[in-house]
């Protein structure tokens, strides 16, 4: 036997899918980075081929590095190997280097849990939290030598599940995906397997179609090709309607409620390579309703779902037990808004005072923030630079995207921060944002400069920094900016450019701001990726033939490839880069995603698109009273916010050779 | 524990009261590990096995964990050593076997004995090194070998982050012989060779330099003497480390304090 040598538990079992590994050892000593293909990370899983009725291959489609700590892989795949009948294993898209190799010796596509090729999975499910990962999606599919084209595909072949935000609008993947999982996935892939193995089961009674016909048939499971869409002459949607019966007329997505009762990850994945997060996460609430009008995570995460304060204990306990991490990052869409916040920083820091393990709020809103938190958050390690988002340079510009924080609350903070040690605080900002003039964008530069003002005046020094970052709008489905025209790159970059010589006008202040800004290019194929229909994926599949690959990395990122593409496929269409990006819609033009619902009415959407462009604000559901966005009723469900009466439980942590000699873990 | 005032060091760090040298393996598919990627691994598994390593003081603590010579990525080894510095004396058979539970399989830790003495670093200058080269005759090897024996000196170029550097692998090279055997013992390397395919195999007893002598500038040097290329990757394991007797001899840097387990 040639295959599974590493596998944990021997080859006690008949191994009917050898591992790919033999063939791909010799090709690591080639390329970069190796470790990131060999999988074998703590808290890793490899169960028997054998055991499992269904499998699932889980596949992050960028670099192992962004792709390992991802949440969403980690918990389905604990969530799938718990599971008896089904089994899970990892893969990650690989860089030009490997694919070459691999492409030259005949190694395909394989997991990096068993070395096992894709091809041999029942089910492949892709993850996608950014749009630019479709062409690996292609790659990875070619390399496994599964047909591009989901139409072209056989009964053996894996049934192809898009998910993560980007599957709400999947119809620029329609094309190469056979399912998209709309919303939470944590009980969908359950009923996904259920579907599988019992048609397996049963022999496969209608082979391929009638597997789909029944994927189509459970919740939050969209299958694209049994809708068929139609275009009007001016190259907009005419109609999108199934095409079998059984099949429903819109899906809606799904909502993990009491995500008490969801504690994943148990045991977070130690890479052993560097990651882009080197901690371990717990989320602690899921969903916002701050209402941030570009906002699509905000939007199509709804409502808020709070973890209760003994859950997160519990989580933050069994991560950092299970890990080793020195790190644990307090997860959400905007970490400060916990209702319980302040007791769960508090009561962290005092577990873990003394043993080097810091807390980190990834996301956190200058208004719900305070001094109290920050010390909390550095007790025990780390005093690194604070980080804000008031998105938008002017209080105008704030209002008209519903981001209500305003430079005085921003001030008073930084003062307060620069005052207690800190010495550095980055801002986040976007532009292209809609109805923005230059006067919006040139307000960043006075705000940085206030900021430098304020923290010299609380620290008594001139060192203190300011670092703006700027990144640029893409109008995204499913939020009040889904009918607005995205800026072209040239507008942006002028205006970019009119921000540098205005930041540096005061050469005083200027030389403590750092600016840092990707050029308006890559947002725009963003902005097609996103709101892109059907006639898109031939763009895609296009500029992956012509060499796409990693389209969110700067130095693989071809502007020239993607308008070349572009031009080439939709102007013989009657539609173009521009038609689907710098374009306004209006009221009754019908979207490529309208059929698939996120629980937001679209007329109470239309309505805040309309507030926002006279510059009315919205506030928060969890503090007023319920706007009727439509989550609740038509996903029944409901807000769950604190108190939850809990407690964080005084846990301690248990040292295996702390009692001296003689004593062993 | 103090809290932290403004301004002052995030942490004022309990002294170091013990130090204990490990010596461990990389193993299988972890040969692709680097020297951080292990050191990463060691400094998340010391606070998973709840080991009392002492930090550095200041803002951004690191744990007191010191490397000597790693084996370079893609080198397999059964002869790594570090120190750990610890705020309380421990067993160092409890460490061993709390430390190797919590890092992942493949990294395996085998020896450990409390620092006493010169420092660890003075106690290698050599590397004994068995290298696998799959599809190269044993002859074939036995020839080259015998070339490069027989020369003063042999210098292979490598190119480093600071630039090419010329290496003298001959200078370094103690001794080298053909091994009939293959693969070493334990059978930990990866996947073994086909039936009926050659594969030869070399131990090197390499003298340690600035900069050191890799198994590749070995390979390297018998391509420059007698033009042997080898048609796959070779698999290098790094089988001892210590100081050089005059027989070329290894002695192990853990002395006669070791504790040992075989893992």
């Amino acid at each position: 036997m040639t295959g599974d040598v590493h596998s944990p538990s021997g080859t006690g079992g008949i191994i009917t899918v050898p591992s790919v590994y033999p063939d791909l050892e010799p090709l690591l000593p080639r390329v970069s980075k190796p470790v990131q293909y060999v999988g074998g990370e703590l808290n890793a899983q490899l169960k028997d081929w054998e055991s499992a009725a269904v499998r699932w291959a889980l596949m992050y489609p960028d670099a192992y590095e962004v792709g390992l700590p991802n949440q969403g892989i980690m918990i389905l795949y604990e969530v799938l190997n718990e599971r008896a009948d089904a089994l899970a294993e990892r893969c990650y898209a690989v860089w030009p280097d490997l694919e070459a190799l691999m492409r030259e010796h005949g190694v395909p596509a394989f997991t990096v849990d068993g070395h096992r090729p894709l091809g041999a999975f029942d089910l492949l499910g892709v993850s996608f939290s950014t749009e630019l990962g479709y062409t690996n999606l292609l790659t990875a599919l070619d390399l496994a030598g599964i047909p591009l084209h989901a139409v072209d595909r056989g009964i053996d072949h894996p049934v192809v599940v898009a998910g993560g935000h980007a599957a709400f609008n999947p119809e620029p993947i329609a094309d190469f995906v056979d399912v998209a999982a709309i919303g939470d996935g944590e009980e969908v892939v359950g009923e996904i397997t259920d579907v599988v193995r019992e048609w397996k089961a049963a022999g496969r009674p209608g082979g391929r179609r009638e597997l789909l016909l029944r994927l189509a048939a459970t919740d939050g499971c969209y299958v694209p090709s049994l809708y068929a869409v139609s275009y009007g002459d001016g190259g907009e949607i005419a109609s999108v309607a199934p095409v079998d019966e059984r099949v429903p007329r819109s899906v809606t997505k799904r909502t993990t409620t009491d995500l008490d009762a969801w504690p994943y990850p148990k045991k977070p994945l130690v890479p052993m390579a560097e990651t882009v997060h080197e901690r371990a996460s717990v989320e602690i609430f899921r969903g916002c309703t701050r209402g941030c009008r570009f906002c699509q995570a905000g939007m199509i995460t709804r409502p808020v779902r709070e973890r209760s304060l003994q859950g997160i204990g519990e989580m933050v306990d069994s991560a950092v037990r299970a890990s080793g991490f020195d790190e644990v990052g307090l997860l959400s869409l905007s970490s400060a808004d916990h209702s319980e916040i302040a007791e769960i920083t508090k009561g962290l820091a005092d577990r873990y005072e003394g043993t080097n393990t810091s807390l980190s709020l990834p996301s956190t809103r200058v208004d719900a923030f305070n001094i109290d938190l920050a010390n909390e958050i550095s007790r025990n390690g780390r005093r690194s630079g604070l980080t804000f988002a008031p998105e938008g340079g002017s209080e105008r510009i704030r209002r008209v995207i519903n981001k209500m924080v305003s430079e005085e609350d921003l001030i008073r903070t930084v003062s307060q921060a620069f005052a207690q040690g800190w010495r550095q605080v980055k801002l986040y900002f976007m532009c292209g944002l809609p109805t923005e003039e230059d006067e919006d964008v040139l307000e960043i530069a006075g705000m940085a400069h206030r900021v430098i003002q304020a923290g010299r005046a609380a620290s008594g020094h001139n060192d203190v920094r300011c670092t703006i970052s700027i990144g640029g709008f893409v109008p995204k489905p499913h939020t009040p900016f889904q009918w607005a025209a995205q800026a072209h790159p040239e507008v942006i970059d002028e205006r970019l450019r009119k921000l540098r010589a205005a930041v540096n006008s005061n050469r005083k202040l200027g030389r403590n701001v750092g600016m840092r800004y990707h050029d308006g290019q890559p947002s725009l194929i963003e902005g097609l990726l996103a709101r892109g229909d059907r006639r898109v994926g031939r763009v895609i599949e296009r500029v992956w033939r012509d060499g796409g690959r990693f389209d969110g990395w700067s130095e693989h990122f071809s502007y020239e490839r993607w308008t070349g593409a572009a031009a080439a496929e939709l102007e013989p269409l009657g539609v173009s880069i521009d038609w689907f990006t710098t374009r306004e819609r209006g009221r009754d033009e019908v979207l490529p995603w309208d059929h698939l619902d996120s629980g937001l009415e679209r007329d109470w959407l239309w309505d805040d698109w309309q507030d926002a462009l006279s510059g009315r604000e919205q506030d928060d559901c969890r503090w007023t009273p319920c706007f009727d966005c439509g989550v609740c009723p038509s996903t029944g469900t409901d807000i769950e916010v604190g108190p939850s009466g809990t407690t964080l439980l005084p846990l301690t942590v248990v040292n295996p050779v702390s009692g001296g000699p003689g004593t062993s873990g | 524990m103090a809290r932290v005032r403004p301004g002052e060091a995030a942490n004022p760090a309990p002294p170091t009261v013990q130090r204990v040298r490990l010596r461990f393996a990389k193993r299988g598919r972890l040969r692709f590990l680097s020297h951080r990627d292990v050191a990463r691994s060691f400094e998340r598994a010391v606070r998973r096995a709840g080991v009392p390593v002492a930090h550095s003081h200041g803002f951004s603590p690191h744990p007191r964990l010191s490397w000597v010579g790693a084996a370079p990525t893609g080198s397999a080894s059964e002869a790594e050593y570090l120190e750990i510095g610890l705020t309380r004396e421990v067993d160092p058979a409890a460490l061993v076997t709390a430390l190797d539970a919590a890092l992942p399989d493949g990294l395996d830790v085998l020896d450990a004995a409390v620092a006493g003495g010169t420092a660890l670093a003075d106690r290698i200058d050599g590397s004994h090194w068995l290298i696998e080269l799959p599809g190269v005759a044993p002859d074939a090897l036995r020839a080259a070998l015998a070339a490069l024996l027989a020369e003063e000196s042999v210098i292979v170029e490598r190119v480093t982050p600071s630039g090419r550097r010329q290496i003298d692998v001959r200078a370094a090279l103690v001794r080298a012989e053909v091994r009939s055997d293959g693969v070493p013992s334990g059978g930990s390397l990866s996947t073994p060779p086909d039936q009926g395919a050659v594969c030869a195999t070399m131990a090197a007893v390499v003298r340690q330099t600035t900069p050191a002598v890799r198994p590749d500038d070995v390979l390297g040097a018998l391509d420059v003497v007698a033009g042997l290329r080898p048609p796959a990757p070779a698999k290098a394991t790094r089988m001892a480390q210590g100081l050089l007797d005059h027989r070329g001899d290894l002695a192990d840097p853990l002395g006669s304090d070791r504790v040992t387990t075989r893992a």
